[in-house]
């Protein structure tokens, strides 16, 4: 055990330190609205200039290829500078590993630069108005024709799909097929004729959903990501790493808890001891997933199968994230209503909400881990 | 950054497991209620024999001087089992403050700490009694800021009830003299808060231990158990019971190994990291508990299945030490007001 950072460790998180602290762009208008979404793309236009955006890719795509652990303290510091959500996190954190592991050369010269420099933005299209949970329920199709496949159907709930150029998602080739056989992942141009976008108003008020219809758009073979038919185990692999480190750092949470902390200083009154407790308590928390962050790096280094227990660690944050607002929403008493701007209280708290619904709700991590970890029995 | 153990650690680990199966095995455990001591007979031998007693007594007192980080899995152990010997108090809270001070008491205590033949038990102001404090050889006892290494043999002893049957609780007197100081004023003051940092830390490893223990008797009963025509652990209510508890499980899991390396260094967030480690561990064990508890039905709620003594351990463990809410306070007091 060496709990000390090597000190080329040490010169990176410097280096991202002194960049970030630096170039990080302030009270930006939120993320998913008009006037924000154009200038998050340009903050991500200046890392990747700057080779930030991309840290563990190789570096031909613009990445540094830095280990796991490296990443995790890029994260840390991208939240402690209080950088901003990042544009391209559908793409760059789930389609992007995806593509590294089963993109052909030609897809990934063609794709994955792009991707990085906010050029292409990728929304996900899984979830359809019959499919959320039972993702394999999907009934949107894709029928072989000359040179391609054209794709017929309706995808909800695509976060930020009105402000994407590109969508992927899993459309069933075999029409014979049921479940998660004859399924096929498709990467999709959003400007593609047959294609509707209808903009969908999230809890917060923002445009941060689109339905996506299709209507026999024409889909090149150039653009099926792994074998026809193969798509559902290509699937797994992208909501794989979503459900663990990756979509949700722990460097969040702890900037996130040490936000509280200094919440709770500037208002001692509004604290009593049950409050106090709370926020020792989430504070804790955030450590403890940084900590088991350190930990699962290194059991994935020695070559054990952490795959399922991505859902311990989403099950952890998702409610982490809700308690800790929820203490800051009581510290701030009345005021709490109007922190509606970019990044305050209220406004990250209703985004918050979401957690425990995308990427596999609570109740399907349970099952996770109730039957992959632990193996109790399905049925 | 290597946030794991070694091959070596792990290894001792497995070894100390593998005793523990064979001789602290749960009908050993319910034999040990009975005793006088509440303790498995011919069980510390063993484990000195094996090297556990002498591990963190330094070389040159006969032992193999290793610290916290490589005690930290065999507290867990012992919690897995349950093991009612004073593993803790001996090895990871009375050696290591021993062989700090040194003198002559580390002289006469720690050789016969490596050889299994003196057992510790621990009194500090915050704690009310005594766990073993009859049967132990040696005290280690806190009055003020001091702290005293006081011979079983010149303290009176009464004992207490405890809801824990292979616990013997005492209240004890005794009276400090300039022959048991260990050490007083500053140095006996943050002599103190390290020790209770170790027994807080040793308490937390082995409630990691009683958890993981917990959940996976529960899980094997619950997928053996048929209600309804089916095991009832396809039923979702009791997967997602079990789940919650193994979800704060693991999560308190690392914060112990880490609080393990804090204690070892004496790193500046030492009370942090280890109030971390103990309101975790505390609050996990308890969720196991109670999982455990309502996933069995009422077989877990009798003397005739084992899960009782392991919860009855939780019970005591969650508490000493410092509660998780005690932890949260210190905690809350270091964040908000240092
Ligand atoms: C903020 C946000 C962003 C999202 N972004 C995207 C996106 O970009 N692309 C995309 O494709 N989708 C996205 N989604 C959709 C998300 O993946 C689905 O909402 C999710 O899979 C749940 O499906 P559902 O909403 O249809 O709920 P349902 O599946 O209908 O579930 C409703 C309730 O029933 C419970 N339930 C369902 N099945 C079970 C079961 N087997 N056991 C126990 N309980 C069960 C659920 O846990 C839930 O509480 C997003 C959702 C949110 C909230």
């Amino acid at each position: 055990m060496d709990l000390e950072y090597t000190p080329e460790q040490q010169s990176f998180r410097a280096e991202a330190r002194a960049f970030l602290e630096a170039h990080v762009p302030k009270n930006l208008p939120p993320l998913d609205t008009p006037e924000g979404f154009p200038l998050h793309v340009e903050w991500e236009q200046l890392l990747f200039d700057n080779r930030w955006a991309v840290v563990d890719w190789p570096e031909k795509y613009g990445g540094r290829d830095c280990s796991l652990l490296e990443w995790l303290i890029f994260e840390e510091e991208y939240y402690r500078a209080g950088g901003p959500q990042r544009a391209t996190q559908n793409g760059i954190f789930l389609l992007g590993p995806t593509l590294l592991k089963f993109g052909s050369e030609e897809q990934k010269d063609r794709i994955l630069t792009k991707m990085a420099r906010a050029e292409e933005l990728w929304c996900q299209g899984w979830s359809e108005p019959g499919a959320g949970s039972d993702l394999a329920a999907l009934t949107s199709r894709a029928d072989k024709v000359d040179g391609g496949f054209k794709l017929y159907g309706a995808k909800t709930w695509s976060t930020r799909g009105t402000f994407s150029h590109k969508t992927f998602g899993l459309f069933r080739t075999d029409p014979e097929s049921e479940r998660h056989r004859g399924l096929t992942y498709f990467l999709v141009d959003l400007q593609a004729e047959g294609i509707g976008v209808r903009p969908i108003n999230k809890l917060d008020g923002d445009e941060g959903f689109a339905e996506v219809y299709l209507d026999g758009v024409f889909v090149p073979d150039r653009d099926v990501l792994g074998e026809v038919g193969k798509g559902w185990n290509v699937a797994m692999a992208t909501t794989g790493p979503e459900r663990g480190l990756t979509l949700r750092s722990p460097g969040r949470f702890l900037a996130m808890a040490d936000r509280l902390v200094a919440l709770a200083k500037d208002r001692p009154d509004a604290c009593d001891d049950r409050i106090r407790d709370r926020v020792a308590d989430h504070w804790m928390k955030a450590e403890a997933f940084r900590q088991l962050g350190l930990w699962t790096d290194r059991r994935i280094a020695a070559g054990e199968d952490v795959g399922a227990e991505s859902s311990v660690m989403k099950l952890h944050w998702s409610h982490l994230d809700i308690d800790l607002h929820e203490t800051a929403l009581e510290i701030l008493g009345p005021d709490a209503e109007s922190e509606m701007k970019n990044g305050a209280w209220m406004k990250s708290y209703l985004f918050g909400l979401a957690n425990p619904i995308w990427g596999g709700t609570s109740e399907i991590q349970r099952n996770i881990v109730a039957e992959r970890i632990l193996g109790l029995p399905r049925k | 950054m290597r946030f794991g153990f070694s091959e070596d650690q792990k290894l001792f680990q497995a070894t100390l497991a593998e005793l523990l199966t064979d001789e602290c095995h749960h009908e050993a455990l319910a034999a040990a209620w009975e005793t006088d001591a509440g303790w498995v007979p011919g069980l510390w031998e063993k484990l000195a024999a094996m090297g556990v007693t002498g591990m963190s007594v330094p070389e040159e007192h006969g032992g193999i001087g290793l610290d916290d980080t490589d005690l930290v899995l065999l507290l867990e152990e012992a919690g897995r089992a349950a093991c009612p010997e004073p593993l803790a108090e001996t090895v990871a809270i009375a050696t290591p403050l021993l062989a700090e001070v040194g003198g002559a008491h580390a002289d006469t205590w720690l050789p016969k700490i490596a050889g299994g033949e003196a057992r510790a038990a621990i009194g500090l102001e915050r704690e009310r009694f005594v766990a073993d404090a009859a049967a132990a050889d040696l005290l280690i006892l806190q009055r003020g800021d001091a702290l005293h290494a006081v011979p079983a043999s010149s303290v009176k002893t009464a004992a207490r009830d405890s809801v824990d049957g292979a616990r013997r609780l005492y209240a004890v007197e005794w009276t400090p003299s300039a022959d048991t100081l260990l050490a007083d004023g500053d140095t006996g003051h943050a002599l103190g808060n390290r020790v209770a940092n170790r027994a807080a830390l040793a308490a937390a490893a082995q409630l990691v231990g009683l958890g993981s223990e917990l959940i996976r008797l529960t899980v094997e009963y619950a997928k053996g158990r048929v209600q309804f025509g089916q095991p009832i652990g396809a039923f979702q209510a009791v997967k997602h019971h079990i789940a919650n508890a193994y979800t704060q499980l693991e999560l308190a899991r690392p914060t112990v190994y880490w609080a393990s390396n804090s204690v070892a260094k004496n790193t500046d967030s030492i009370d942090l990291d280890v109030s971390t480690a103990k309101a975790l561990a505390s609050d996990a064990a308890h969720a196991c508990f109670r999982a455990a508890l309502q996933c069995h039905g009422a077989i877990a709620y009798t003397y005739e299945y084992q899960a009782h003594m392991w919860m009855k351990r939780v019970l005591v463990l969650r508490e000493a030490y410092g509660s998780s809410a005690w932890h949260r306070r210190r905690a809350a007091r270091s964040l908000i007001d240092g």
